[in-house]
């Protein structure tokens, strides 16, 4: 590093170290990111309770303002995600400040009471780990987009290092020797997806940058992040607090004026201020059709229902960010690009993975050398994360469906069984003998992933999750075709292919 | 740099961690600095309606730290590398100021 050398030289450098130095965490954000293109297909799998029946909006609204106003009448805010054909609860949320803790629950919307379903959080809790890695959020957060930064980072330099580009796509050279094999696997699952790559990791990092970038904010604004999105087009214009006691319409009032106003029935609608003389109620419609994540608003005033605003027009240069927030998030996609894009996020986690594995595979010892602590190690974590990882995911739905439904806490115990199997199989996979150490470690998520539709059958047994369980049977047969060509290099390149063939051959 | 060198090589082992350790030090810290600056700056001179010129600025920020941070690993010299990053966080700091961001009440 200290001695001049090449441009090419230097992002080679680069593109080694950074990847390894994050390739464990990045890893993991890819696989649940990629999972939470699926989050509801996920949440509607682990609440098997809840069937598909349209309710009134109205009436559901109503309904939950009076199940928050019993719950914490002083809130600062309270949301209701109506019921749709998507997700036939109700899901409310309450807060008594903005720093959280953020209450939610799951109402029937016949009743407005919780709604008599398992405890679980479903695709939620894969959708945020992929950006706080179940840490406090602004941990989570801040970590996961440093490791943006250097996968953004390790992209650029893995771009110049890589010359011959174009060439290079169409070489693989799988039987050349196992550095080769990995090297151009990794190059084909970069280079294929790498306009995704690109995309997905610089999006992300817009998605967060209010948090990450405040500058542009406090220099322009003051730092006053609100008025920001209502001069933008971003949100609609909140007003503060009167400080006193006022009364309040039934939430469904107000749901049904948003209604009549647009045609269309809001997806969400928002309490500022409950039970304040000076509360208001924003109404949030779905996105219209197109690639920005711009929710059309309108707020009215909780006392009388009369409209206070509307979300303004997005100017060019807000409209590009909320088309990068669109992008990253997919919602725009239909059935076949969104599984286009769970195709590229899955090449990005092998991307990941086989530049991890050729890392250690090019620092090899040759012959009977020991390894050093440091190539132990990675070798290690990367067993642990790459097969790990996939044992945990299966443990979290298994446990969805084998855990007592009553039992108490039962979210917690399912991600209890997602972390404490992730550890276990990679403690395990330690222990492997060496050269069967990555047949054996991707043959366990493998396995568990295929017992997932026959537990489900035996457990809860509907046609309708029969997809799902198709796909959980997918991903198994994926992790086993991967255990089995580990298996072949392993017994190509060590003795143990003689003493196992021994007998056939004699 | 498993392999540990010993005797006269183990002081020359020793300057290309620390160098090492400086660029990784200077491209996070250094590199958001000046993304940070960039972007406050832009926030406050770019044309148009302010709300516009704010998220051209947070969406641009991420690609101006990246710049930042290729140049503080491609320089040849650890020096350089530093000289490069200390002159455009200067000149990004005078024009801040330029632009009144550092008046009592800020430029806004």
């Amino acid at each position: 590093m200290s001695r001049p050398r090449s441009f090419r030289q230097s992002m080679a450098w680069l593109h080694t170290w950074s990847g390894l130095v994050v390739g464990w965490v990045l890893f993991a954000i890819f696989v649940t990111g990629t999972a939470s293109y699926y989050r509801t297909e996920v949440s509607h799998w682990m609440r098997p309770e809840l069937t598909d029946a349209q309710a009134d909006p109205v009436a559901a609204a109503t309904r939950a303002g009076a199940f928050l106003q019993r719950t914490m009448p002083d809130a600062a805010g309270w949301s209701v995600m109506l019921p749709s054909a998507g997700s036939p609860a109700v899901t409310v949320y309450w807060w008594r400040s903005f720093a959280g803790p953020f209450h939610h629950a799951l109402l029937d919307p016949v009743t407005g009471e919780r709604a008599a379903v398992r405890d679980t959080q479903g695709g939620d809790f894969l959708y945020r780990f992929h950006y706080e890695l179940n840490l406090p959020p602004m941990w989570g957060r801040w970590i996961v987009s440093a490791c943006a930064m250097i996968l953004l980072i390790a992209l650029i330099s893995g771009i110049v290092t890589h010359r011959r580009i174009f060439v290079d796509f169409f070489t693989f050279r799988r039987d050349r020797s196992a550095q080769r094999g990995w090297l151009d696997a990794h190059n084909v699952m970069g280079v294929l997806a790498l306009p995704f790559h690109l995309m997905i990791v610089y999006t992300g990092l817009v998605t967060l940058s209010a948090m990450l970038m405040p500058w542009a904010v406090k220099a322009a604004y003051h730092g006053d992040l609100l008025r920001y999105y209502a001069d933008a087009g971003i949100m609609v214009a909140g007003r503060p607090p009167a400080g006193h006691p006022g009364p309040a319409m039934p939430l469904g009032e107000i749901v049904a004026r948003a209604m009549a106003a647009t045609g269309e029935t809001p997806e969400l609608v928002m309490v500022s201020n409950p039970g304040d003389a000076a509360a208001s109620v924003t109404a949030y419609f779905e996105e219209p059709p197109g690639l920005a994540h711009l929710h059309p608003q309108i707020a009215y005033d909780a006392a009388t229902g009369a409209e206070l605003g509307r979300v303004g027009e997005a100017g060019a240069a807000t409209r590009t960010g909320a088309v990068m927030v669109g992008l990253h998030e997919a919602h725009f996609a239909a059935a076949p690009l969104r599984f286009l894009f769970f195709l590229c996020g899955l090449m990005g986690a092998a991307t990941v993975a086989t530049g991890l594995v050729l890392w250690s595979v090019a620092r090899a010892p040759k012959n009977a050398a020991p390894e050093g602590l440091g190539l132990h190690l990675v070798r290690i974590l990367n067993l642990g994360t790459i097969a790990g990882l996939p044992a945990g995911l299966a443990a979290y739905f298994l446990a969805n469906r084998l855990l007592p439904v009553p039992l108490d806490a039962r979210a917690e115990w399912e991600i209890g069984a997602f972390f404490a199997v992730w550890v276990l199989a990679a403690l395990a996979s330690a222990l492997y003998p060496r050269p069967l150490a990555w047949p054996m470690a991707l043959a366990v998520p493998g396995l568990a992933f295929l017992a997932i539709p026959g537990v489900d059958a035996l457990t809860v047994g509907e046609v309708r999750f029969v997809g799902f369980d198709l796909a959980m049977a997918a991903v198994g047969l994926l992790l086993l075709g991967a255990a089995r060509l580990a298996g072949r290099r392993a017994l190509a390149r060590y003795p143990v292919r003689t003493r196992l063939h021994g007998t056939a051959e004699a | 740099m498993s392999a540990g060198p010993v005797g006269a090589r183990t002081g020359s082992m020793r300057a290309y961690r620390l160098a090492v350790a400086g660029r990784v030090l200077m491209a996070g810290i250094g590199g958001y600095a000046v993304a940070a600056l960039a972007s406050a700056l832009l926030a406050l001179i770019l044309p148009g309606a302010r709300a516009e010129a704010v998220s051209a600025a947070l969406v641009a920020s991420f690609a101006i730290m990246a710049a930042a941070v290729v140049w503080v690993f491609a320089a040849p010299t650890l020096g350089r590398a530093a000289l490069g990053l200390g002159f455009a966080t200067a000149v990004l700091i005078a024009a801040l100021w330029l632009a009144g961001a550092f008046q009592p009440g800020g430029a806004a």
